[in-house]
């Protein structure tokens, strides 16, 4: 119980630790690949601790919710992020919610982050806003089917589950699970705005969805805000690694050591991911807001078609 | 007493309220007092239905009375399903009547409202606990003929009257086909009890044709797709709590109806039917929160979305059918509890969100979004309501309407044990599709918050709203607790409503409400589980420890400033994203294809100096395809059966004598 209740606690400490630096490697990486210096690995902390330090400058127009919403989006993607198994699979309060519902709790933080940018009364809160719940229309039904086609595999929903059963050695290679990973790093891509779906440093309003929607934020409320998004892609990178990578993640009731060997081999898997993102995102041009259904449709029919051939592969 | 009478008698005290609210009606202290009569009538029978399906004593005794048809009489009975139903109806009862009770000064024509409120109610209870198919058939009417009155209480309007006479059409073909499938549940037997309909063993074909009876008569009640059309007219044309009613539950008691007939009287599932359910369960899901994006009136967008919540309900119904068609009564018992659970939901939100309309537009005057905005400065207590039913309604943990959601899609992961590979096919698809609506539900009710209560206000009106009285936002408050009780604890619904699974399909799902935490399982051998009340604490023990955490570490002030909007904020409030532009990209991408969305320009001529207009259009694809075709049949028809019109006595005679001739042939060779 109590092991693994410091289980749990390390998790939340950890994913908050570990967020900004994930981001501030990403954005390294991009850089040197673009043959630029790039900013230092821990500008993201730097970041945070200079907003944290200013003042909170408000629009004219903006209610409680403008203010609260900023905790609201926060805390989901933080418990989001806590529920993943990363670096152990013990997490006690797992069961709490499974795969469904933790891409619902990001869908929570989703839709306070989307009426806090129409709070203020601009234009650009509301296009940012438009946007966004438009690709979530298209990236939710994609993310189902990856669902479906992993609960047709390991029995069941709940992560450590379906962890602990791609770790064993009964699942083998499969075409389906090679399309639903596809499938789920394109919904990876267009829920943490990175190219080809949006671009996370754009500077050029018209181009913009997630940073329109925060365009308003200042101090507090955007470090805040900025947390949440490093959360969600580490959540989203942490899930990926936990299902397709299962290897290292220490059991329940592991000793020192083998968290130890988790958290190393967590690590590992972040870095890795990262170095892919930034180099995908180097290599790939964003694409028209129009395109976006186009790309997770393409995600939908993969995730569709991995369960179909489940179906078939399970009845020959 | 046993609970029928109790019930019965409810339903004449509310019966007897009709008469005295047409004579009191003239009398302004009348309408409070008789507002608080139906909410206390209701209360009492939601606590007898109550009591009655915590008890679950099994089926009770049924009651007789010696009216209607003289031979017959008609039957009354009580058993979990209607239990359920009546807690549900009730529920609405009493929050529908501490509305009316807070908005009373504000309806302008009480008289043509009061009598109806008390008679709706009656006929839904009625409907509920009828035993045989004439009294059925007649509350029903009853039910139907209440609303309609209700939704023609503002006739001044023409919208109105064109919405009341589809509303009339559309709800007797539903009697028709109704009345078609009981008669062939009776069959040439003629028993009209519900006990000799299920003792009835009728052949296969008469078997599915009463099921797609029955789907299309409660279907066109409860607004399934292709029989929605009316609906989003007549909801919103009724004043807001009765809006409410018919959104939240009279939709419910159609629901009931299918339930009644398909599980409980046939009681012979077929695969190939539950594919026909779970496909229009999937569109009308979809088709309805498309249709819901694209409205600009705020009631219209909640009767839209009560199609897709219907389309959800009628999905989990399909499942039930499809489990238990192939003999799997526990994977049954849980589509079945999602189905009950999300409409008990729906009732709550639903209901809430139609008040919180209402009360906006008894502020402003207007139900346009585009000539909202803001009124969450204004109207505070009402804007947090209405925003808790926002959540709720988008499926969003910790709220009710995910349980459902979540139970629902636990269901469907069951589906790959189904053998038939149509279902099979079909059921990832069905998944796939209400992910997709849950996530259009969320991007809905953003546009709806958010235009309507967030940004600058768009209007003078809005500028000047003032919140609604205390006893309003009380009958707001109750259902948004409920709401938020029913997410972080629904093991205990569930556990209520586990009698009526196991009476309909001889399944129940595990209880749920044991040991320490309140997480639900879907499945006693499933692996997987949720716990809202874990999720509730884990996210506002995060919240409030990272809000006194900043007040620690950011100790910076606030300032009030111009909004920034990259350096240039149009003053003009128009300038703002409107109900149309916010649509824009999903009316693009879905709509062009699904709903005939399409956009023009009119860009005039250089020296004219008009206005260039854009001009965004989208027709429902049933007008076309259903319903001008059976318009321009019947108008056929009648011009030539109007020549019958112009006959001598003789001819007319002879007509009835050929009538009866050939009637008479065709029963001597049924006979």
């Amino acid at each position: 119980m109590i092991l693994e209740l410091s289980v749990q606690v390390l998790q939340m400490a950890l994913v908050l630790l570990a967020a900004p630096a994930l981001t501030g490697l990403v954005r390294k990486v991009k850089a040197r690949l673009q043959r630029r210096r790039g900013p230092p690995l821990l500008q993201p902390y730097r970041d945070i601790a200079r907003l944290l330090r200013k003042e909170v400058v408000l629009a004219q127009n903006a209610s409680w919710l403008f203010r609260a919403a900023p905790y609201l989006v926060f805390a989901a993607t933080w418990v989001a992020a806590a529920l993943v198994p990363t670096f152990g699979a013990g997490l006690i309060f797992g069961w709490a919610a499974d795969l469904i519902a933790i891409v619902a709790l990001l869908g929570l933080a989703r839709f306070f982050l989307a009426l806090a940018a129409m709070d203020a009364g601009t234009s650009f809160g509301g296009i940012g806003a438009s946007r966004e719940t438009m690709i979530a229309s298209f990236a939710e039904p994609a993310m189902l089917l990856v669902v479906f086609a992993l609960a047709l595999v390991a029995g069941a929903t709940q992560l450590s589950a379906i962890a602990g059963f791609m770790a064993s050695p009964e699942v083998g290679l499969r075409v389906s699970l090679g399309m639903a990973l596809v499938a789920l790093v394109m919904v990876a891509l267009a829920e943490n705005a990175r190219i080809p779906v949006d671009n996370p440093a754009t500077h050029l309003e018209l181009t913009m969805v997630h940073e329109a929607m925060v365009l308003e934020y200042s101090g507090r409320h955007l470090a805040l805000i900025e947390l949440a998004s490093a959360l969600k892609l580490l959540a989203f990178l942490s899930l990926i690694g936990c299902i397709f990578l299962p290897w290292g993640i220490a059991a329940p009731g592991a000793g020192a050591g083998a968290v130890a060997i988790g958290i190393a081999a967590w690590l590992g898997k972040l870095v890795a991911g990262a170095l892919l993102l930034a180099l995908f995102e180097t290599a790939i041009a964003k694409m028209r807001v129009f395109r976006v259904p186009e790309f997770l449709g393409v995600a939908t029919m993969l995730g569709l078609l991995g369960v179909l051939l489940l179906f078939v592969s399970r009845s020959l | 007493m046993a609970a029928v009478d109790l019930l019965l008698v409810g339903v004449a005290a509310f019966l007897l309220l009709v008469p005295l609210s047409v004579v009191a009606g003239r009398s302004a202290a009348a309408s409070p007092m008789l507002y608080l009569g139906v909410a206390t009538l209701s209360a009492l029978a939601l606590a007898v239905a109550g009591a009655w399906l915590l008890a679950d004593p099994g089926a009770g005794p049924g009651l007789t009375l010696p009216l209607g048809l003289p031979w017959l009489g008609a039957h009354f009975r009580i058993d979990a399903l209607s239990a359920f139903f009546l807690v549900l109806v009730n529920l609405g009862g009493v929050l529908a009547g501490l509305y009316g009770l807070g908005q009373s000064g504000h309806e302008p024509a009480p008289r043509r409202v009061l009598p109806f409120v008390p008679l709706f109610l009656a006929g839904m209870n009625l409907v509920v606990l009828a035993d045989d198919a004439f009294t059925f058939l007649l509350c029903w009417e009853v039910m139907s003929l209440a609303s309609w009155a209700l939704v023609m209480a503002h006739h001044h309007e023409p919208a109105n009257r064109r919405a009341g006479h589809l509303y009339i059409l559309m709800a007797g073909f539903g009697t028709a086909a109704l009345l078609l499938a009981f008669g062939l549940l009776a069959g040439a037997g003629g028993g009209y009890g519900f006990g000799a309909m299920r003792a009835a063993e009728p052949g296969t074909a008469t078997a599915i044709l009463i099921m797609v009876l029955a789907l299309v008569g409660t279907g066109s009640k409860a607004g399934l797709v292709p029989l929605h059309a009316w609906l989003p007219l007549a909801h919103p044309a009724a004043p807001s709590h009765v809006s409410a009613l018919m959104s939240g539950v009279m939709t419910k008691v159609a629901v009931y109806g299918f339930i009644r007939i398909v599980f409980d009287l046939l009681d012979r599932p077929d695969w190939r039917f539950a594919m026909a359910v779970l496909v229009l369960g999937a569109a009308s899901a979809l088709f309805g929160v498309l249709t819901a994006i694209l409205q600009r009136d705020l009631k219209r967008v909640l009767a839209c979305s009560t199609i897709e919540n219907i389309g959800f309900i009628f999905v989990g119904l399909g499942l039930a059918l499809a489990f238990q068609a192939n003999g799997m009564p526990l994977a049954a018992a849980l589509a079945m509890t999602a189905a009950l659970l999300h409409a008990l939901n729906h009732s709550l939100f639903k209901t809430l969100l139609f008040f919180g309309a209402g009360a906006v537009l008894n502020a402003t005057g207007s139900r346009d979004l585009d000539r909202l905005g803001g009124l969450l400065h204004r109207m505070p207590a009402t804007g947090f309501l209405f925003l808790a039913g926002c959540v709720a309604i988008a499926a969003l943990p910790p709220l009710n309407g995910f349980v459902s959601e979540w139970l629902t899609l636990q269901a469907i992961l069951h589906s790959p044990d189904l053998p038939q590979w149509g279902l099979k096919i079909l059921l990832p698809a069905v998944g796939g599709l209400l992910a997709m609506a849950a996530a259009l539900v969320a991007a809905c009710f953003v546009r709806a918050f958010g235009i309507g209560f967030l940004g600058r206000p768009r209007s003078a009106e809005a500028a000047a709203a003032h919140e609604c009285g205390r006893v309003t936002l009380a009958a707001m408050a109750l259902p948004a607790v409920l709401c938020l009780l029913l997410g972080i604890l629904p093991g205990f619904a569930i556990d209520a409503l586990a009698p009526v699974p196991e009476l309909l399909l001889g399944g129940r799902m595990p209880v749920q409400v044991q040991g320490g935490w309140m997480s639900i399982v879907p499945l006693a051998d499933s692996r997987s589980s949720y716990d809202g009340l874990l999720l509730f604490l884990f996210l506002a023990a995060a919240g409030l420890a990272s809000a006194f955490l900043l007040r620690r570490l950011a100790p910076g002030g606030v300032r009030r400033a111009q909004a920034w909007g990259c350096g240039f904020a149009d003053p003009v409030a128009d300038a703002q994203y409107s109900a149309a532009s916010f649509a824009q990209p999903l009316r693009r991408a879905l709509g062009t294809s699904l709903l005939r969305a399409e956009e023009a320009v009119d860009m005039p001529p250089p020296g004219d100096s008009r206005p260039a207009r854009h001009v965004a259009t989208w027709r429902d694809p049933a007008w076309e395809l259903l319903y001008a075709p059976l318009q321009r049949g019947v108008g056929a028809i009648a011009d030539r059966l109007n020549r019958f019109q112009f006959l001598t006595i003789r001819r007319y005679l002879g007509l009835v004598f050929l009538a009866l001739v050939a009637l008479l042939v065709v029963l001597a060779l049924w006979g």
